[in-house]
């Protein structure tokens, strides 16, 4: 509580920059978790952004109006306000800069973070997923080696490591025996791939230091293959340009598709999900093992794996089953949570979107498979934002070690539990256990024109851009209703039955009411309600839903935004409703300030 | 008959067939006037049927005397036919190009073409200006239909029945039509119900460089304002494009003659631009060999994605004149049978949830399209793949169909019809066996005798059997505006059109299948527990009396 100098400040403006008469006025808490808004309306709407969750809050020059100050977060969330005293400013400027960058451990909200949950719960909880559990599943031990289920002809396995210590001449014995013994644990092939999943130059360079790549001549019957996934920071850049592609105000399309080709985002994911399309393709069409390692053998080495094992395993497209894999090659294997996704104030240089990778991987895939995964996109935005929110402890630390020394589950909550409760609402309605496209192996296109912009994640900047309603929520309410009619149906057939029954034997019993039919809530198309002005060249137009912390969800956008529900009574008014004058101004002012970063 | 004379070889046997998706046939390939088919004689192997009609480019290679003409489509589609022997190979490719691009209109297809099926409601009679002036009349008593052009004189691009205000006589028609490119003065294109606004459209004013004006057309236009009221004029060229039309003899409406209107200007393509567009689009789009950044950079390039942003934000700018600044607007942009109809039929949409229904977009098809005279058989005559001279070809309703693809993928649920309706239309405007999209007006389609002498193409799609195919099964009524995203990133590409050949739709057809599943059950649900409602009811009633209270 000593880092807020100013807990509590009226008036504030909350700004929509492209809809500026959807702007509110509200009052503006700093708790030691969160940062909240409650309007002034009627409504009282109030928005939690959690500290943990803030990446950046910057001020600009305080003008007549007061003094804007933006907070960005890590999950893409932009929020504009603007508070009339520059003092204010400054301290809650001051005070979230503090906040949002916690120097220890001890201060991360999962620490405080408490849904009442008894003792024994919690501990149940944190056995949610059991990774033991997990490698019977896959059918290890066994007598050869560990077996995907999706492999299970062949006995070719994946492997991962760090790279081999070998600069220009090393060579070790132990690890050459080793891996003959991986290349003869599959009786059906004859060679091994080792995927090397750098660029070559970089494994070359690497040899300098003493680093680098097996040796062809040194090991016998491996194939070396680089797959050219780039290093942690020219993925972070990256990153930084395609969130920067997301905040223009109002690109014309050129701009966009300029700045999406000059992020290389999008080069940068079909790098990896190449990567892991080989290792794929190698274990189940070719019947071949692969041993796949990066640098260090924690983050390209996860991505590359825990792709494969989507493409490969069923199972893994699952909700538990994604679960699964993250805790088995993320967790386990010594991803470096606290670091990548900067849990606390630290070198910014070990900052990475290394997840965030992995997760728009699978995105990219369900675009090409819309029934092949259990979950929906919602569920994947979820874990990105959990990764990132310190509100759970799985995801704390940066090895196992550490994580058992901070005794997390004595003391932090289990975040799959959660979720698994949660599960409908990230649930596809198009999956089907008995689907051909749940079956098997899938064998993605990964030609340049598959890959698609997430606006889901990255089209969250301003409020009012937003995703549309969606088919699958629609479906959805369709299959609900559906379940509903189900019980209705047996429910009548009984009454039939009954009555039939009654009236035969002459018997009479008072019926009770018939119950109403069941109607489906209609998806409002939430955009009807509002245009933009398209006088200016603007934009866009809509709400997201707004993902309010703390992560008990905002209703779910079942039936689109809620906030849309109130512009739906604004329906006959103006255009650009410029009642509010000084909003209007503001607009202005955001549009002409970002233009300057 | 002519076309004997054109097809050198009618026929050939063992040729190769290569087709994206399919596997390879071996058959015989056979020349008619108007298909070349392909038959394996095979009972269960699909032959292929392929209008010369949809034929746009072809090339031709010789490996020994093995010969390989590749066969480019304006549906975009691309197949190879392996032929042996080098004259039957030279033969067949002379054939192909001179059938596929006959002179005359009278030799194509539809004049041929004999349905197989029943025709129950002819398309030709299901769309007529007196039905829609009707329903006009039903809301309104300030418009009347005038037959000024009945003779087509006044404007050969126009319907001979036009809705015109109740106070403008046909002699200041005339007037107005003479100050107004190609004749087209301004006319009723769209009546909002809900604040009695209207949308107009017309050609650019022949202001020319010394700003003639002419106090009818002045009128004419004026005449639609509410007492006070102001309206829009959406000029659809850039301020720069419409300064050098004057240098031609055209201009837009001068602030001082037009004191009542705010005139806006929007920068929509010309027809060559866009014709660009598409050739290197799909040329980007048929290279898999592409790394991101040159895909990205092509796809940039191409313009197309700008183009479908900048037609739909002038339409939603359009709409959002009249619905929310209850005011009148008036359209216009050179010749006013392009960018002007794109514009004023999508504004349509947005505004009208009856355009949004299968009877209603065909109905705006017709009206907005066919009879307001945008010269469909100039601007489909080539697609993608020509390589002539473009002459007046351009994507302007391919465009359209784009956009309209866009708004339904933003709102899934409000469309009575899917994608596959508007793929089916883009497929028609180019190659048909029905004479809908022939020729450039109504005048040219009633010289052709189009009704008597083809079938319509709404006679087909309009039987249940063939609707099927096209309904949405998401469809909700929704009797709103709505109001389109058109930011670049709520703006894909349209994948069912430009990479339709390029990559397989396995999946995406059975998550489609899975949808109309989920879909069919639940009506199938609720059908059953009505019925037991119902059933239950009358069990209950018939022992209503002897229940006990």
């Amino acid at each position: 509580m000593e880092h807020i100098r100013t807990p509590k400040v009226e008036n504030v403006h909350m700004i929509d920059r492209l809809t500026p008469r959807k702007s509110t006025v509200g009052t503006l808490y700093l708790s030691s978790t969160h940062t909240i808004f409650v309007e002034n309306s009627e409504a009282r709407k109030e928005t939690w952004v959690l500290h943990s969750l803030v990446y950046n809050v910057e001020r600009f020059p305080t003008n007549p109006s007061g003094s804007p100050l933006i907070i960005r977060c890590k999950n893409f969330h932009v929020y504009r306000l603007l508070i009339p005293q520059e003092r204010d400013c400054l301290d809650v400027l001051a005070s979230l800069t503090r906040l949002s960058r916690p120097e220890c451990y001890g201060e991360l909200f999962c620490f405080s973070f408490n849904p009442n949950l008894d003792k024994e719960l919690r501990e149940k909880a944190w056995g949610f997923i059991d990774l033991k559990a997990e490698f019977n599943r896959m059918g290890i031990p066994s007598n050869l080696w560990h077996v995907t289920a999706a492999n299970h002809e062949y006995r070719a396995s994946i492997c991962r490591s760090s790279q081999p210590l070998s600069g220009f001449s090393a060579r070790s014995s132990d690890d050459e025996q080793m891996l003959q013994a991986i290349m003869k644990s599959n009786p059906i092939s004859e060679f091994m791939y080792v995927v090397d999943t750098r660029p070559k130059l970089n494994a070359m360079a690497n040899r300098a230091a003493g680093k680098g790549y097996e040796n062809e001549d040194h090991y016998t019957n491996i194939k070396l293959q680089f797959i050219g996934i780039e290093n942690i920071h020219v993925m972070r850049n990256s990153q930084q340009k395609l969130i920067d592609v997301g905040e223009l105000a109002a690109p014309s399309m050129s701009d966009f598709l300029w700045g999406l080709e000059n992020s290389g985002w999008l080069k940068h994911i079909k790098a990896v999900l190449d990567a892991g399309v080989f290792i794929a393709k190698a274990v189940a069409e070719d019947g071949v093992s692969v041993l796949v390692h990066c640098s260090d053998g924690w983050d390209r080495t996860a991505q590359a794996c825990s792709v494969a094992s989507v493409l490969l395993d069923p199972y893994y497209r699952t909700i538990k089953g994604l679960m699964v894999l993250i805790e088995k090659d993320w967790v386990s294997f010594g991803h470096k949570f606290s670091h990548r996704y900067a849990h606390l104030d630290g070198d910014p240089k070990e900052v990475s979107p290394v997840m965030d990778q992995f997760l728009e991987c699978v995105w990219q895939l369900m675009q090409q498979f819309p029934c092949a995964f259990e979950f929906n996109e919602r569920f994947l935005i979820q874990l990105h934002t959990h990764i990132y929110s310190c509100q759970y402890g799985n995801f704390i630390g940066n090895c196992q070690k550490e994580r058992r020394d901070l005794r997390l589950q004595e003391r932090t909550h289990s975040l799959w539990p959660h979720l698994w409760e949660n599960r409908a609402e990230y649930t596809n309605p198009l999956y089907r256990t008995d689907h051909s496209q749940t079956q098997g192996v899938l064998k993605p296109l990964t030609t340049a024109y598959c890959f698609k912009f997430w606006k889901g994640m990255y089209g969250r900047a301003e409020k009012s851009v937003a995703s549309h309603q969606s088919p699958a929520d629609c479906l959805n309410a369709v299959r609900e209703e559906s379940q509903q009619l189900e019980e209705e149906l047996s429910a009548h057939q009984e009454r039939l039955a009954q009555l039939k029954e009654k009236k035969t034997s002459g018997g009479r019993k008072k019926t009770n009411k018939l119950s109403e039919r069941v109607r489906r809530p209609i998806p409002t198309e939430s955009k009807l309600s509002s245009p933009l002005d398209y006088f200016t060249t603007t934009r866009s137009e809509k709400h997201t839903p707004s993902f309010t912390l703390p992560l008990e969800l905002a209703a779910p956008p079942k039936n689109g935004d809620p906030d849309d529900l109130s512009t739906c009574s604004d329906f006959e008014s103006g255009v650009a409703d410029l009642s509010s004058r000084s909003s209007f101004f503001f607009f202005f002012f955001f549009t002409c300030n970002s233009e300057k970063i | 008959m002519e076309f004997a004379e054109l097809i050198k070889t009618p026929r050939v046997d063992g040729v190769v067939l290569h087709r994206p998706f399919m596997p390879t046939v071996e058959g015989t390939l056979c020349l008619t006037g108007h298909h070349l088919i392909l038959s394996s004689r095979q009972d269960n192997t699909e032959e292929l049927w392929l209008l010369h009609a949809n034929i746009d480019s072809i090339e031709k290679r010789f490996v020994g005397s093995l010969g390989t003409i590749i066969v480019k489509c304006k549906d975009l589609r691309v197949i190879q036919l392996d032929i042996p022997g080098m004259e039957e190979c030279l033969n067949i490719a002379s054939s192909i190009e001179a059938l596929s691009t006959l002179d005359s209109v009278s030799l194509m297809y539809p004049f041929f073409y004999r349905p197989l099926f029943e025709v129950i409601e002819d398309g030709w009679q299901l769309f007529v200006p007196e039905e829609a002036f009707k329903d006009l009349e039903s809301m309104t008593d300030e418009w009347r239909l005038s037959e000024v052009n009945k003779d087509f004189s006044v404007c050969p691009s126009y319907p001979s029945l036009l809705t015109v205000p109740k106070d403008i006589d046909d002699e200041s028609l005339c007037k107005a039509a003479s100050f107004r490119h190609g004749g087209r003065f301004p006319v009723l294109s769209y009546y909002h119900k809900k604040n009695g606004m209207v949308m107009m459209r017309a050609a650019q004013p022949l202001t020319g460089t010394n700003g003639r004006r002419c106090k009818e057309d002045e009128k004419l236009i004026n005449a639609t304002l509410c007492a006070g009221k102001r309206g829009y004029i959406i000029d659809t060229r850039t301020i720069a494009v419409a300064q050098q039309a004057k240098a031609r003899g055209g201009g837009f409406e001068q602030e001082a003659n037009y004191p009542q209107w705010r005139r806006i200007h929007k920068a929509i393509e010309r027809s060559n631009v866009l014709q660009e567009g598409l050739i290197k689009l799909v040329e980007a789009c048929n290279d898999q060999s592409h790394s991101m950044d040159r895909w990205l950079s092509k796809l940039e390039a191409s313009n197309w994605q700008s183009n479908v942003k900048e037609i739909l934000t002038t339409a939603c700018l359009a709409a959002q004149c009249i619905d929310r600044e209850g005011a009148s607007v008036l359209v216009h942009g050179t010749e006013g049978t392009d960018s002007t109809l794109q514009v004023t039929s999508l504004a349509q949409i947005i505004l009208d949830p009856a355009c949004r229904t299968i009877r209603g977009f065909e109905a705006l098809i017709e009206r907005e399209w066919l009879q307001a005279g945008h010269p469909f058989q100039q601007r489909c005559a080539q697609s993608a793949y020509s390589n002539g001279k473009p002459r007046s070809e351009a994507p302007v309703f391919l465009l359209f169909l784009d956009c309209v693809w866009q708004i339904l993928r933003q709102f899934p649920c409000s469309f009575q019809f899917n994608e596959n309706f508007l793929i089916m239309l883009f497929e028609h405007a180019y190659a048909s066996q029905f004479g809908t999209f022939l020729g450039n007006s109504v005048a040219e389609r009633l010289k052709l005798l189009l009704s008597q002498k083809t079938v319509s193409l709404w006679s087909w799609v309009n039987r249940p059997q063939e609707l099927e195919r096209f309904l949405n099964p998401l469809y909700e009524p929704n009797n709103l505006v709505i109001w389109p995203s058109v930011a670049p990133q709520s703006l894909l590409l349209w994948e069912g059109v430009f990479l339709r050949w390029n990559r397989s739709t396995k999946c995406l057809d059975e998550a489609y299948q899975e949808m109309v599943h989920i879909i069919e059950y639940n009506k199938e649900l609720q059908n059953k527990v009505n019925s037991l409602r119902r059933q239950l009811a009358q069990l209950e009633t018939e022992d209503g009396p002897l229940q006990t209270p």
